[in-house]
């Protein structure tokens, strides 16, 4: 099988794996990266979202080949140690997670939004379109908000 | 007193009820008795309906569920097991909690956290709540349902952290040879008078040691409470939000390989022979390959390639259950096994009204899971469970193993809704690992997961209101669904304690449920609400607030009709009849809160609707932007809810958040359509549960102060938002809508089968 060298986290890995597989299996069953969630696997929930070089992606529909050489950013890359990100700050003081499975693809989502968009209005925060089934999303705007006015 | 002479069908009792003595609104209020069809123990009947809240209506007597509702039913099979908590003072200090229930989201690790940190006066962050492996020894005090984990673990968690308290306290007057009664407690230390402490580290060993026979426990009152009813972040929030929160497939179990399972093309079909095992066998990654009664279980190094072997395999399928049906013909079933009317509608005006709801998949976020590692002689399983005693019982007979070599973890779920109320994936992943000799872990897909998994049951209903000067006489309300299955131990609890339901006749499980759960908030003269169920061959449960969301969300458009015919305001005519002061007041707070009555322009309009149950009112008024009918969007949200006694309000008000998100997609967007016996919808662009663009960005939840015992909170949410999104959008389009939810083609590709 061939092999696939790509970084994680910040941390070079290589992994066996067809060419197809998606990154999200590379990530959780190959790996043991498993802040990604599978909620459909066909990008359409987006709980896997992560970041690609700094871009948002869904490594459900990535295959591990297309990312070689490149640095992957899951939910458990994006704090520095123990300090949080300032989203995963508004995170918690907005109180938003009730399951928490989509979470890390929301924050992950909202990080990328934030990159791109410095003070999101509504119809920007509109735009993202991660499935949250608990129907949290009143707290996701709020918290993307808040972080907005701290970053 | 407005009443009316002639009450169609009861013209027996023609005297005005005597205002004076009361016994004139006895004999009136024991001749509503007589009329509906449910048996309600007449003591209790009169007591519960207050002099002063029937003056100008014509008064309803209390359902089975405002005298024993069907939380009180489980936290009563509750009681004999009710104080067998496991609580731990750890020499760290720390002190654990092992909670017999589930938590999917709804908070309750954090509320009971509370509990426990406000009994023993220590900080928060020191409490741990786990959730305890199934324990048979419970008997029926290991269910997560009904909405019933505060109400009913509100007192003994109080007890027995209270106990340890006490032999804390006792342990360190021994000590110091002061009386218990003078030493109090603080952040985390037993204090004396003099400044002397010690912290519950130093107590917890000599405290489980000590000889303490007159020990006396009672929890804090409540007015002392400090921590309890303060709005509280969740504990477990920060494992969330860096991805550290570990679900049931983010274990590592050792040797527990992906697997997946191909599934027939119609809802129970099994497998009648496979045609290619050896090309499958032969794919990359793949490790193994079983037949299980569910399909074809495939196992391989990644879940990515067990997905492509079970989508490679050819398998000549037996027919499912319903492989003839499809929405238009259940629908027909159900609107042929409505229960007819009893009332008719002569001398009086008449409110008429049939509505239909869809299939409504629970599509909790994370997908059917389980891991199974099944040998020899035992067993072990790790899944969300919301029933894992009968699921322990039922995966132990099907292995054959004795009950106490099977061990059931319950893992905290990402999200449920109902749907974990089922062991499916448990017992399915425990037989392909006894058919395979490995242990597994086991995913459904997205497919599957709607398409085979559970969901609400459809209904049809059929209401009836007249009335007459200015006054509702009758109300009557036939729902007709497709069977629900309550299979999971609700069904012995509730033959268990039969004898003591306020529900009387030869009910059904599913009966019984409804009269326990749906009950009138209003005065509107004889109101009887009644079920009865068509068998269907199909995976239902219990879908988050049950009967409730649609039974009381079309009763809640029938009363803007009513109020309508009335000539009254929605707000107005309902404050008028309203039954409980608590309902009103909620009401009241949302009206204000919300503005309602202000002018909106052309295709935008308010809408409100009220419920009450569980022991909790709710109110909630929206604004809703219906300038393309076919597209609205619900903008603003007011919320005001009554829960007797909050816990924590900042968990209660993100349970209402989620039901009022829940009825923004059911009432709009979100249903199932079944085609030749299968759901056609297979992921979340098909199923269109709300999405950030549909939610809306101004919400506003107030949560009434304590008044009382707690209630329940987790389903309470859904059914006033669908009457108020469902009135919002009839007043802003003229269309009265009828069928739910409003918006529903068939807008995609299916999935191959």
């Amino acid at each position: 099988m061939p092999k696939y060298t790509f970084s994680v986290n910040g941390k070079s890995v290589t992994v066996d794996a067809p060419a197809d597989l998606p990154l999200l299996w590379a990530l959780r069953d190959k790996l043991g990266v498993r802040g990604p969630k599978y909620g459909c696997g066909i990008n359409v929930c987006k709980a896997c979202t992560s970041h690609l070089d700094g871009e948002a992606i869904n490594p459900c529909v990535t295959p591990v080949s297309d990312v070689v050489g490149k640095e992957v950013t899951t939910i458990e890359g994006l704090a520095d140690g123990d300090k949080l990100h300032p989203v995963q700050e508004a995170w918690l003081e907005q109180d938003v997670a009730q399951c928490g499975y989509c979470q890390p693809g929301q924050i992950m989502a909202a990080v990328a939004l934030l990159k791109k968009t410095k003070n999101p209005t509504d119809a920007d925060i509109d735009k993202i379109e991660n499935v949250c089934r608990c129907g949290s999303y009143f707290r996701i705007r709020e918290a993307i908000k808040s972080a907005a006015a701290k970053m | 007193m407005a009443s009316p002479t002639t009450r169609p069908g009861h013209d027996e009792v023609t005297e005005e009820p005597d205002e004076s003595s009361g016994l004139g609104r006895r004999r009136f209020l024991t001749f509503l008795v007589a009329a509906p069809t449910l048996t309600i123990a007449a003591k209790i009947g009169f007591d519960a309906v207050s002099p002063e809240t029937a003056e100008a209506v014509i008064p309803t007597l209390p359902g089975p569920a405002e005298i024993l509702d069907l939380g009180d039913v489980l936290t009563l099979s509750n009681a004999a097991t009710a104080n067998m908590l496991v609580l731990e003072v750890m020499q760290s200090g720390k002190v654990r909690l092992q909670l017999p229930r589930c938590e999917v989201g709804q908070g309750i690790t954090t509320a009971t956290a509370m509990l426990v940190a406000e009994e023993l006066d220590m900080p928060l962050s020191n409490v741990e709540v786990t959730l305890s492996d199934a324990r048979p020894e419970l008997l029926f005090n290991q269910l997560t349902g009904g909405s019933n984990t505060i109400r009913s673990v509100y007192g003994p968690v109080r007890q027995v952290a209270a106990t340890a308290r006490a032999r804390m306290v006792a342990t360190a007057g021994q000590q110091w040879k002061v009386p218990a009664a003078r030493l109090s407690t603080r952040g985390g230390a037993v204090v004396a008078p003099d400044g002397r402490k010690a912290t519950y580290a130093s107590l917890a060993g000599p405290a489980s040691r000590a000889s303490l026979p007159d020990l006396v426990v009672t929890p804090k009152a409540e007015s002392a409470h400090t921590l309890v009813g303060t709005p509280t972040s969740r504990q477990d929030a920060r494992a969330m939000v860096t991805g550290q929160l570990d679900y049931t497939l983010d274990l590592d179990v050792p040797g527990a390989m992906p697997v997946m399972v191909r599934r027939p093309p119609t809802i129970n079909g099994t497998v009648n022979k496979v045609n290619n095992e050896a090309a499958v066998r032969a794919m990359p990654g793949i490790i193994d390959l079983a037949v299980v009664p569910s399909g074809v279980a495939v196992m391989a190094e990644t879940f990515g390639q067990a997905l492509d072997g079970k989508d490679a395999l050819d398998v000549t399928w037996n027919k499912g259950t319903v492989d003839g049906e499809n929405n238009e013909s259940i629908k027909k079933k159900l609107k042929a096994a409505t229960l007819p009317f009893v009332v008719p509608p002569l001398l009086t005006q008449y409110v008429d009204a049939e509505f239909d709801f869809a299939m409504v998949s629970h599509a909790p976020l994370e997908s059917n899971s389980a891991v199974a590692d099944v040998r020899a002689d035992s067993a072990t399983i790790w899944a969300g469970l919301k029933s894992p005693i009968v699921a322990k019982q039922t995966i132990a007979a099907e292995l054959g193993l004795p009950e106490n070599k099977v061990t059931v973890h319950v893992q905290q779920g990402g999200g449920s809704f109902g749907r974990r109320l089922f062991w499916d994936s448990a017992l399915e992943a425990a037989q392909i690992s006894k058919a395979m000799k490995k242990p597994v872990r086991l995913m459904w897909s997205r497919i599957d997961d709607m398409r085979h998994g559970r969901a609400r049951a459809a209904s049809h209903h059929k209401i009836r209101a007249t009335f007459a000067l200015g006054q509702v006489l009758s109300f009557e309300h036939r729902v007709a669904s497709a069977e629900t299955d309550w299979g999971h131990g609700l069904g012995e609890i509730l033959t268990s304690f039969a004898a003591k339901l306020p529900v009387g006749g030869n009910l059904s499980f599913a009966q019984t449920v409804f009269l326990l759960t749906v009950k009138s908030p209003y005065n509107f003269g004889v109101t009887t609400q009644l079920l009865n169920e068509v068998p269907l061959k199909m995976h239902t449960g219990a879908w988050r607030s049950v009967y409730s969301s649609s039974t009381r969300g079309a009763e809640e458009i029938m009363v803007d009709e009513i109020a309508a015919k009335l000539g009254k305001d929605p707000v107005a005519f309902r404050r008028e009849f309203i039954k409980e002061p608590r309902q009103r007041a909620v009401l009241e707070k949302v009206a204000e809160l919300g503005e309602w009555g202000k002018k909106m322009p052309k295709g935008f309009a308010q809408g409100v609707a009220v419920h009450g149950e569980y022991k909790s009112y709710t109110a909630c008024l929206v604004e809703i932007d219906a300038r393309d009918p076919k597209a609205p969007r619900v903008i603003r949200a007011t919320i005001a809810t009554d829960v007797g006694r909050p816990i924590n309000p900042r968990g209660i008000q993100s349970q209402m958040l989620g039901g009022l998100t829940d009825a923004i997609s059911t009432t709009l967007t979100a249903g199932l359509h079944i085609d030749k016996g299968l759901p056609l919808e297979g992921s979340y662009s098909q199923f269109h549960y709300a999405r950030q663009k549909n939610s809306p960005p101004q919400v506003e939840v107030f949560v009434m102060p304590a008044n009382g015992e707690p209630g329940g909170s987790g389903e309470l949410g859904v059914p006033a938002p669908v009457g108020a999104i469902a009135n919002a959008y009839a007043r802003a389009t003229g269309i009265k809508p009828r069928s739910f939810p409003i918006n529903f083609p068939v807008d995609f590709e299916p999935f191959p089968r």
